[in-house]
């Protein structure tokens, strides 16, 4: 049992890439549920969409990766638009279902045969997708890694800009949140006929909310795009909305630092118990599972997690009750 | 190169390492049984072939078939190394695509250990249609096979599609984890079958313990003490998301990866009605089926519970005024409601496969069912589901057949652009 290792991977983990994405899709679920109450079960369409966006531009049509990273929040805007209009007038349950269904409607497009030229089909766009950022590296060439943390020289790049990101879209979202419009939102969330009392376009608060949320969970994809050098189709299934309501909900929704909070702690959870498990198995302590039985006891304890959250402490670890009245609307 | 590494690990490993994005895991990840037949089944054009049975078999006794999932692969663990015999069933190969030597239909291979794979080569030609998909030549026949698949399809959702708007109607949950309702009873009539049970003794025993169990017992348990401390609905709708993940990847701890049929019926001959082909299995299930929607909506209708389930949906309050005791509604309804989702399960198992994920699969067409039909309505839900079964068959004359279920999604969100509140919904209930 090699402790070290599982200590340096969980930590490595915890303030990782992955942990990073999951951070900007949750930073984004905040503005749409936490802030406006909006049940966004899609956010995974707009992570896929700046993913696409990076691996169509630079692979497929051969242009620079800045380009890309536009275009990727331009889709994202239409995505919200086209998914906000016809849905954000309804019942929550109704924007719940839409949001999941365009989801998948979303992967098992670009996963077709159909658009395989375009997009890959199946095996998804692969090669050398964030080359244009990996020349930007500034760490030295002869780098070799970081102690503890085992990042490569071309990660460690990747993990310093996109926490920077992280700060930005935190920033942004904690000066929105104080602004008037942060009030509107939230006012749209605790009583919607109160603010339409009041005289505002509550559509389109919704909708700027679900636009911006939409946003930032596509910088999620471009980070993932870029660092990955590959965008894999089946990659972006339910389950990763899902993951990220639960970092939103284990930090705390409507909480500025929520998304932070709960990504960490989320990957370091998640990454210990994997590598505790993985490590105990291959030293013989536990003789019942196998190394691929890991994975699905990582799921199954995230879905425990998710229902003990919201039994017990529906606002998260530093979330405010009052400020969190999760109630359908 | 993709597809040899997707075919090399099962398709759930990959789906999790994938997911999870993670390195680490590779390295740990060894198989979980001692040998496993691996293999994909690509058209000539490059497309996927889903839904070819494959069947292994050794002079031991062991014998298991396998569907090949939505992207050609299929994986079949063996008990060991060994000699074993392998059939594809060609009859499952779509209409122009053929073995490229027919011979490899029926080959016997030598298994050692790990993961074998086997390499089967196909080539356009031969049997039906030849054009790959084309809908410019579709014959009568071929709309009557599909409509007639699309109503039997049709009928197995309009069990799931029933449950969960009776939940909906008389709780006002959306139950995310509905789909894993039918994986649950698909799996409990499993362990009984493999206990040695048949099939027609193991599904009704299963019905019955998932409609206590997981309908009964899971309202007792958990539904009802979060309505006693007022919980509200959203809150509800997430622990049901976190209920479906721990359903789905339980199941797949428990159970594996891989794909299981029952041990009877599991590859039934054909027969032929006029221009249609089907199965026995699929004609009888669906009589069943047509007989418990019926018993459903009759009492729903007549009975004295029944039209209590009626008053719920319409108003909880005042139900519980006149008397009604709400709670024992709702406790009848998610017992009902696990029942049909059960049956439907063993529908689905019986005539394609049970897997970790079926329900999932059928979730999202469930739910494009009752939003189309009106979300709670009882009528909506069976007319919904009936129309998404057509519609689904019917789309892969002009689309491709991987590509089915995004149709009935589009017209979902159509739908909800157009009239929210569905076919048979009323306008108050959109809100």
């Amino acid at each position: 049992m090699d402790w070290s290792f599982v200590l340096t991977q969980t930590l490595t983990q915890a303030i990782g890439i992955q942990a990073i994405i999951y951070c900007l899709a949750a930073i984004g679920l905040n503005v749409q549920f936490g802030y406006t109450g909006l049940l966004n079960f899609g956010q995974v369409a707009f992570v896929a969409a700046g993913s696409y966006a990076v691996g169509v531009i630079v692979l497929t049509f051969d242009l620079s990766l800045w380009l890309a990273i536009v275009v990727g929040v331009i889709v994202a805007l239409v995505i919200a638009l086209i998914l906000g209009i016809p849905t954000l007038r309804l019942r929550a349950d109704y924007l719940a279902i839409v949001t999941i269904a365009f989801s998948e409607l979303v992967r098992l497009t670009v996963r077709s045969i159909a658009f395989k030229d375009v997009l890959g089909g199946a095996q998804g766009l692969n090669g050398k997708l964030g080359q244009d950022f990996h020349d930007t590296n500034p760490l030295p060439a002869d780098f070799q890694s970081l102690p503890v943390l085992s990042w490569t020289r071309q990660d460690l790049w990747v993990v310093i800009v996109g926490w920077i990101l992280v700060a930005l879209f935190t920033l942004l979202v904690w000066l929105l949140v104080r602004s008037p419009w942060g009030r509107i939102v939230r006012g749209i969330r605790e009583d919607e006929a109160a603010v339409v009392s009041l005289g505002k376009n509550v559509f389109a608060y919704k909708l700027q909310a679900l636009m911006l949320g939409g946003v930032i969970g596509a910088f999620g994809g471009i980070v993932w795009a870029v660092a990955k050098q590959s965008v894999q189709p089946d990659t972006f299934r339910p389950e990763f909305t899902f993951f990220a309501y639960t970092i939103l909900l284990l930090g705390g929704a409507a909480r500025v630092f929520g998304p932070i909070v709960g990504a960490i702690l989320f990957w370091m959870i998640l990454a210990g118990t994997g590598e505790f498990l993985g490590q105990a198995i291959q030293a013989g302590w536990i003789d019942f599972l196998q190394p691929t039985d890991v994975g699905n006891i990582r799921f199954v304890l995230m879905g425990s997690g998710l229902i003990a959250l919201m039994v017990f402490r529906p606002q998260g670890i530093f979330g405010d009750r009052r400020e969190l009245a999760l109630d359908a609307k | 190169m993709l597809i040899a590494v997707r075919a090399a690990v099962s398709a759930l490993v990959l789906a999790v390492l994938s997911l999870l994005g993670v390195t680490i895991l590779g390295a740990s990840a060894a198989h979980a049984v001692d040998a496993t037949l691996v293999g994909n089944f690509t058209a000539p054009d490059g497309s996927s072939i889903p839904d070819v049975s494959i069947t292994v078999s050794d002079d031991a006794g062991f014998s298991d078939t396998a569907t090949s999932d939505a992207n050609g692969d299929f994986a079949i663990p063996l008990p060991g190394g060994g000699t074993y015999a392998i059939e594809i069933d060609v009859t499952t190969l779509p209409d122009g695509i053929a073995l490229e030597t027919p011979e490899d239909a029926s080959r016997s291979l030598l298994v050692l250990g790990g993961e074998k794979k086997i390499i089967t080569k196909l080539v356009e030609g031969e049997g039906g249609g030849g054009n790959d998909g084309g809908f410019l030549d579709v014959s009568g026949d071929q709309v009557l096979q599909l409509l007639f698949d699309g109503v039997l399809f049709g009928i197995m959702i309009a069990l799931g599609a029933l449950g969960l708007n009776l939940v909906f109607g008389t709780t006002g949950l959306t139950n995310f984890s509905h789909g894993d309702l039918l994986t649950l009873g698909a799996f409990t009539a499993l362990i009984l079958n493999e206990a040695g049970l048949h099939i027609i003794i193991a599904a009704p025993i299963a019905i019955v313990i998932a409609a206590v169990l997981f309908g009964w017992g899971q309202n007792k348990v958990l539904w009802r003490p979060l309505r006693r401390r007022k919980t509200g609905l959203i809150a509800m709708m997430i622990i049901t998301i976190g209920l479906a993940i721990v359903i789905r990847y339980g199941v797949a701890l428990f159970f594996g990866g891989a794909p299981r049929n029952f041990n009877q019926y599991a590859g039934q001959a054909g027969i032929e009605i006029g221009p249609v082909s089907t199965t026995p299995k699929a004609l009888i299930l669906a009589g069943l089926a047509t007989i418990a929607l019926i018993l459903t909506v009759i009492w729903v209708q007549r009975s004295r519970i029944g039209k209590a389930t009626r008053a719920v949906s319409d108003n909880p309050a005042l139900a519980s005024a006149t008397g009604i005791d709400v709670e024992k509604v709702i406790a009848v309804v998610w017992t009902l409601a696990a029942g049909l989702a059960a049956f439907s399960g063993i529908y689905l198992g019986l005539t394609q496969d049970n897997i970790w994920n079926m329900g999932q699969r059928v979730l999202l067409i469930i739910f494009a069912s009752v939003i189309l039909g009106g979300l709670g309505t009882v009528y909506g839900a069976i007319i919904g589901a009936l129309v998404v079964g057509v519609f689904i068959q019917l789309t892969s004359l002009v689309i491709p057949t991987e590509m089915k279920t995004v149709g009935a999604l589009f017209v979902m969100i159509v739908i909800l652009m157009i009239r929210p509140q569905g076919i048979l919904g009323r306008r108050e209930r959109v809100g």
